[in-house]
């Protein structure tokens, strides 16, 4: 004696948003209805086991169902099958393009291609986040790639129209997307203390900053990659690392400015030389692609822990970046002010951003 | 030559991809109608094509424009092989034929296949030119309106209402053929589809040319429905009601005489002046008090087929001559009454309606229920491709009813339905319906725009409690029954319990609320064939009414409630057993008596222990039966023996005066303490079995707090109603395993089974509590031998629980309500000592519950003056009015969106004269749907242009009633009727059986939907799902289903847009608008 068929249909489309997350989350039924039977739902509306497990399995066909529509949220909006309240549908999809921000940090920078997506199950058993959920969230991402990989215009708002989603994730995408492209480095041992959301802060820096798009918006062209030219101007920089005599005006005019300013003076003073070293040699090398996908390594390596090691408080940090940008200004033998300010600009805030513990 | 068809090709979209090595389409579209063929040009590598054809243009006979379907095929065309077909579009192009319904179909229909489902969608403009036809002689009929709502559809008045049409249709039925052995399952299903179409297109013309003969514009509760009879071929038959509706201007649309539910107006006209009442004489009828034996039965047997029939005239239904004005000296008005109205009625050979609520005094009395079942076999019939042989079955049936009804002293059957129940070659004919008295002027020519004279002449505002009233004669009663004085006037004789298949009248005065009341029933029966078969289901089937009778009987006074309302009694024969659901909704009408409780007697008085259980027993009923009266909130008045100015001066004389036979009764009266002075229902417990089914009894779990139910229109006892609603389709299966069940193991697993389903319900809906579900229509059928199939369709609606209850009228009687709704929720301790129950000696012994009849047990009927106050306030009604929105999504359009898309409505009314307008017309029209503000943020379309963007999908509500709170209906559309085969080869791929009837389903909806959207509306009403047959094989990874659903599309509008006077309207459908004519 069993239950053959169970089925219930709505002519507006009913989804328990709780239900909808452990769907997300890779629940099956069972653990599903486990699940919500210790949320106490039960408890609420006297129901029994049953009437849950039903209740779960109808829900996770509408959502099985309903996945097809997801993966082109356009179609969503415009489809017959389900009547879903505008509202509902914004959170349908916000909630499966969301994603585990431990696990992204897993694959960021990673080539999206099927070698990837089989260590999934090893991200899975690292993450805690079950297999199916890291195979959606990993699909998501290959196919918000896929999408705006070709289109021109501004990468955010591409994802936002194409997607239909929020600004802020919209925004995450844009990073994943833009990391996924240039191929950056995020695995090493040194970069694990850095979070989704630092890196995500970068890449919005550099979209805005570094690519063609964030020059001139009007230039129909591709915000995923960094822009040749101004790479290539960056070598310009050296200048400022092997002319001696502006190393040294350079490293006066800081050191007057700092001078009584902060207690890491003697540290600062100390490793001037070292440290522009180190971020002039990251702006000359930036045109070879394999130094791009180093480039949080080398920032972290060259510059941030130096610092660490000297005990250096954020606001040293803010406050010797801010001069040394600044004085550069004021070196008059020192003609790329503008390359300058566009490469420093992106590395205070990225430096400011991953200098924490 | 008397219609032009057009038909254009705009474009479609999300089509599947059809050639894997360019992951792209070639589509074009062939248009057909009749013989007729075109074909637009293919529009290459493309998923979402533009074709934006030229006009097709096909001249036809209107007759064929009723019964063919446009026939719109998507194909993907192929130039080595032959082309595939995508899905195809069946348009009814019915709802153009009528000039006050839409006059183009536009919109975005889901291209449907038989096999993989909705496949993409096209959008197509149709639009019919009709010339004048003078024909006398003609075949077609158009321009005749056919609704499926079961009372005067909103917006019109009824002119008249002429009386019963029917017609059946038969054919072969294409997977019968012996050509379906070569042609593919697609060729087959889409044959079947087509011949429906074609047959309901039919059907529906020559039901329309009987309307026009009788001189009718108009079907009112329209029922169609569909037997597959298998060898022997496929019926379409309908029954509905003839009427000449007018139409009322929008701005009193809700106000009128017409508006079928809002009928306090008289009602509480009478409730408000008990001293114009009091004048009148008070009746010299004394009273009579019987109980019925449930069932009678006539078996007869035919030259072609064992025939059966049982009547139930199952309970006892009261009422008297004329509403309110009784008395002497309305008795010979009452005559005259009486012949005016016989005169009209019997001109008819089937007084019947199909109407389940009526316009103010339509119904005079209420009878009670009739019904009719006879078995037959469809091997037996002699020319299966004519109809006579059917015909001649259900003229059979119809004139038991109607004799029935005679028997009841009806002259009419009111809220009459037909149902069959098909296995193998044996079919059970089902009719029931309420014998009923109405009021002639209806049916009369002339007088329908109620002159002031004639109104005041015959219809003198009947009281709340008229239709409660005996028709019949209480010295020549047609069965037993124990009558009253009605508690209400206090002047007529009132039945002990009313049991009836239509909605509550809204006049009714009702205390507490009501409850959904299902028996469940399950009987084994032997395989068997042909006519041992049919006589096996024949002699069972007495048994079962009998049965279904006593559970519904019991469960009604467990529930302290004396009403039935929607009765609906369906009876299902598979193999090996027959499955029986009676569901209805209980009520406590305030001008019957009080129920009395059930008393539970041992058949062996001297057993101790046995004693003992029976103590437990009976102080669980009783615990059961107070929880219930507080749970349903039913405090009647208290009943005053010695009633202040009684206008009877002696009643219990002069009622024992009449009741020779049951003076004895009076002693045993004493024994029912636990009840008062009412009479008890005896219930015997002898063995086992007995036990059972007194726990069965108490099993019924509440609904949980915040949960009403009922399957009538709206829930009598709620009247603020807020918008937020949620129709569903719900459909289980059940497979039984173990071969040896018993016929109690089966009630049990058949019973469960509902309750589960119920439960699932409320659990699904708990977000819209406080709310109730409306109109839950159960399906029960048994498809293969093991399986038992329940499909529900029904409608959650929202109220507010913090407005007033009660209608005005009723205050007095339910003071203190909103407090008890906190305490609603009561556990029930079950099944606690179920197993002392096994341990009975006697359990080897299989028995029954016996009933023993109340007029054994009888004691005193007392009659009480119901003490209620003048409620000189009908304003109050007006606090009610503004409800709460509790937004539902749909409601979040904005009115402006509605607003707008009436108007792109109107424009493209206006639009019919030159095609070249009409485009440019229809341009505007997709331009105010762009611009939209639904999807906001959602329009917006991308520089890639891979998707639609200012497309967005028209909400469309869907409702089983004939209404939506807080919505106004301003226009009906036509009528939605319609029919899918799905099939697949694939089960396992699609999710199982459930993956596959889940998108069924909602594929189902989707095309409802669109086809209501293509004809300008936005919602579906009266909306059923008449058939659900669903066949699978899991082992051959194979599964099939059928569905026939139905409603009236609509256009509405929010009761606050447009209507400055909405705090009237408000909850028009509710009694209280109605208060607006009193004042």
């Amino acid at each position: 004696m069993a239950v053959e068929l169970d089925v219930f249909v709505g002519n507006t489309t009913i989804m328990d948003e709780e239900v909808y997350q452990l769907w997300l989350d890779g629940y099956t039924v069972n653990d599903a209805v486990k699940v919500r039977m210790e949320g106490g739902v039960l408890d609420e509306c006297e129901a029994s086991a049953d009437v849950l497990l039903s209740d779960t399995m109808d829900q996770y066909r509408t959502f099985q169902m309903c996945e097809r529509l997801l993966h082109s949220p356009a179609k969503l909006a415009n489809q017959l099958l389900f009547q879903i309240p505008p509202h509902r549908q914004t959170v349908l999809i916000e909630r499966y393009y969301a994603f585990d921000d431990a696990f992204v940090r897993e694959v960021l920078g990673k080539k999206l291609s099927k070698g990837t997506k089989k260590d999934l199950d090893d991200i899975s058993a690292k993450t805690g986040v079950t297999l199916k959920s890291c195979r959606r969230q990993f699909d998501n991402f290959k196919r918000v790639f896929k999408v705006v990989e070709e289109l021109k215009g501004p990468l955010v708002e591409n994802i936002r129209q194409h997607f239909l989603l929020s600004d802020k994730l919209a925004r995450d995408y844009a990073a994943i997307v833009f990391f996924t492209n240039n191929r950056f480095e995020t695995g090493k041992r040194k970069l694990q203390y850095l979070t989704f959301q630092d890196f995500a802060f970068c890449a919005g820096q550099l979209i805005n900053n570094w690519t063609v798009g964030a020059v001139d918006n009007m230039v129909e062209d591709m915000d995923v990659d960094l822009d040749k030219e101004f790479l290539q101007e960056l070598k310009e920089l050296k200048i400022l690392i092997t002319d001696k005599d502006l190393l040294d005006q350079h490293k006066s005019l800081v050191c007057t400015a700092l001078r009584g300013k902060t207690k890491a003076f003697n540290e600062m003073e100390a490793n001037f030389k070292n440290l522009s070293r180190g971020l002039v040699n990251i702006a000359a090398k930036l045109t070879n692609t394999k130094d791009v996908r180093d480039f949080f390594i080398d920032l972290v390596e060259k510059f941030i822990e130096p610092c660490r090691s000297d005990r250096w408080t954020a606001a040293d940090m803010k406050l010797y970046l801010t001069h040394y940008t600044n004085s550069a200004h004021i070196l008059d033998t020192f003609k790329h002010q503008v390359v300058w300010d566009r490469y420093m600009g992106v590395i205070k805030s990225c430096i400011f951003k991953m200098y924490h513990d | 030559m008397p219609g032009k068809l057009k038909a254009k090709i705009v474009a479609g979209r999300h089509l599947p991809v059809m050639d894997r090595a360019s992951d792209l389409t070639d589509a074009f579209v062939e248009v057909k109608f009749g013989n007729t063929t075109f074909k637009t040009d293919v529009c290459h590598k493309s998923l979402n094509p533009q074709w934006n054809s030229e006009w097709f243009k096909f001249e036809v006979d209107d007759e064929d424009l009723q019964d063919e379907p446009l026939q719109i095929t998507v194909l993907d065309h192929d130039t080595y092989s032959a082309n595939d077909a995508i899905g195809k579009v069946y348009i009814d192009i019915d709802p153009l034929l009528c000039t006050e319904a839409a006059s183009v179909i536009s919109g975005w229909f889901p291209i449907y296949d038989t096999i993989h489902g909705i496949r993409g969608e096209i959008n197509v403009l149709v639009k019919v030119e009709l010339f004048n036809d003078l024909n006398r002689f003609r075949q077609s009929s158009c321009g005749v309106k056919f609704f499926c709502t079961t009372s005067i559809p909103r917006c019109y008045r009824a002119a008249m209402v002429h009386g019963f049409v029917e017609e059946l249709v038969v054919n072969e039925d294409p997977e019968y053929q012996w050509i379906d052995r070569i042609r593919t399952p697609r060729a087959s299903n889409e044959a079947r589809q087509r011949l429906i179409s074609l047959m309901s297109g039919e059907l529906q013309r020559k039901i329309g040319l009987k309307v026009l003969e009788m001189g009718g514009n108009a079907v009112v509760g329209y029922l169609q429905c569909f037997d597959l009879e298998g060898e022997s071929g496929l019926v379409v038959r309908a029954i509905g009601t003839a009427c000449t509706l007018d139409k009322v201007s929008s701005g009193s649309a809700p106000n009128t005489n017409t508006h079928v539910h809002p009928n306090t107006a008289p009602a509480s006209n009478a409730c408000n002046s008990p001293s114009k009442d009091g004048k009148e004489s008070p009746l010299a009828h004394g009273c009579r008090s019987t109980h019925n034996s449930p069932v009678h039965s006539v078996c007869s047997s035919q030259r072609l087929s064992q025939n059966f029939s049982v009547s139930v005239p199952t309970l006892i239904f009261t009422g008297m001559g004329s509403g309110g004005s009784a008395g002497k000296e309305a008795g010979p008005l009452k005559t005259l009454l009486r012949q005016h109205t016989q005169t009209a009625l019997e001109q008819r050979e089937f007084p019947f309606f199909t109407l389940t609520s009526f316009p103010p005094g339509f119904l005079v009395h209420v009878g009670g229920v009739v019904s009719a079942r006879s078995v037959k076999l469809l091997d037996r019939i002699h020319n299966p491709d004519e109809p006579e042989t059917r015909d001649a079955w259900w003229e059979e049936i119809r004139q038991e009813i109607k004799s029935h009804a005679k028997a009841l002293g009806c002259h009419a059957v009111v809220g009459y339905s037909e149902s069959t129940s098909i296995c193998e070659e044996v079919c059970i004919l089902s009719a029931s319906g309420t014998a009923a008295i109405l009021n002639p002027r209806y049916m009369r020519e002339g007088c329908l725009d109620i002159g002031s004279t004639d109104h005041r002449f015959e219809d003198p505002s009947p009281p709340s409690c008229g239709f409660c009233h005996i028709p019949y004669d209480e010295l020549n009663m047609p069965f037993p029954a124990q009558l009253t004085y009605c508690y209400h006037c206090r002047r007529q004789k009132v039945p002990d319990v009313l049991f009836t298949t239509i909605d509550l009248p809204s006049e009714a005065a009702v205390t507490g609320k009501g409850c959904l009341i299902q028996a469940r029933l399950c009987r084994l029966k032997k395989k068997a064939q042909g006519e041992v078969n049919a006589t096996a289901i024949s002699n069972l089937l007495p048994f079962m009414e009998y049965e279904l009778h006593t559970q519904l009987m019991n469960k009604l006074k467990l529930r302290n409630m004396n009403a039935l309302f929607g009765l609906h009694i369906q009876i299902s024969v598979g193999e090996n057993m027959l499955l029986g659901l009676a569901s209805a909704t209980g009520v406590y009408l305030t001008a019957l008596p009080a129920p009395g409780g059930i008393q539970i007697a041992g058949k062996t008085p001297g057993d101790l222990s046995n004693e003992h259980h029976i103590l437990t027993i009976q102080k669980r009923i009783n615990d059961t039966i107070a929880k219930n009266k507080e749970l349903y909130q039913i405090n009647p008045p208290e009943l005053t023996e010695e009633g202040l100015g009684s206008p009877i001066p002696e009643p219990r004389q002069r009622s024992r005066l009449f009741r020779s036979h049951s003076e004895s009764s009076d002693e045993l009266s004493e024994l029912d303490l636990s009840h008062g002075k009412k009479d008890a229902f005896v219930l015997e417990i002898d063995d086992t079995d007995a036990v059972e089914d007194i726990h069965s009894l108490l099993t019924d779990a509440p609904p949980p707090t915040g949960f009403y139910s009922c399957n009538t229109e709206i829930m009598p006892g709620i009247y603020n109603w807020t918008s937020g609603i949620q129709m569903f389709t719900s459909v289980r299966v059940f497979r039984l395993s173990n071969a040896n069940l018993t016929n109690q193991g089966l009630n049990k697993i058949f019973t469960d089974l509902c309750e589960n389903l119920l439960k699932s319900f409320y659990f699904k809906l708990r977000s819209m509590i406080p709310c109730c579900l409306c109109h839950l229509n159960f399906t029960v059928a048994v498809p293969e031998e093991e399986l038992i199939q329940v499909a529900v369709t029904a409608v959650a609606m929202t109220f507010d629980k913090d407005q007033a209850q009660e209608k005005p009228a009723e205050k007095p009687i339910n003071k203190g309500s909103s407090e008890n709704e906190e305490q609603l929720q009561f556990p029930l301790e079950l099944c606690a000592d179920v197993s002392s129950a096994n341990t009975q000696p006697s359990s080897k012994v299989s028995g029954t519950v016996s009933l023993l009849t109340p007029a054994a047990k009888l004691c005193q009927n007392q009659l009480v003056m119901i003490h209620l106050p003048g409620v000189p306030e009908s304003t109050n009604v007006s606090s009610r009015a503004a409800s709460v929105d509790y937004g539902s999504f749909a409601d979040r359009c904005s009115t402006w969106l509605e607003l707008l898309r009436l108007k792109a409505h109107t424009i493209r009314r206006g639009s019919v004269k030159t095609s070249r307008r009409t485009q440019s017309l229809a341009h505007s029209v997709s331009s105010l749907e762009r611009c939209s503000p639904l999807p906001e943020g959602r329009s917006r379309s991308l520089r890639s242009s891979r998707s639609f963007g200012g497309s967005s999908v028209t909400v469309v509500k869907m409702t089983p009633l004939s209404f939506l709170p807080g919505i106004r209906i301003i226009k009906y559309l036509g009528i939605i009727n319609m029919f899918f085969i799905r099939e697949t080869t694939s089960l396992r791929e699609e999710g199982g059986v459930s993956g596959f009837l889940h998108s069924f389903i909602a594929e189902v909806f989707a095309m409802v939907r669109a086809h209501v959207a293509a004809l300008g509306g936005n919602a579906v009403v009266s909306y059923s799902m008449k058939e659900c047959v669903l066949m699978e094989n899991p082992n051959k990874n194979q599964a099939q289903c059928l569905i026939n659903v139905s409603g009236d599309a609509v256009i509405c509008v929010r009761e606050t847009d447009q209507e400055p006077t909405a705090s009237m309207t408000n909850i028009g459908q509710t009694c209280c608008s109605a208060n607006d004519g009193a004042t």
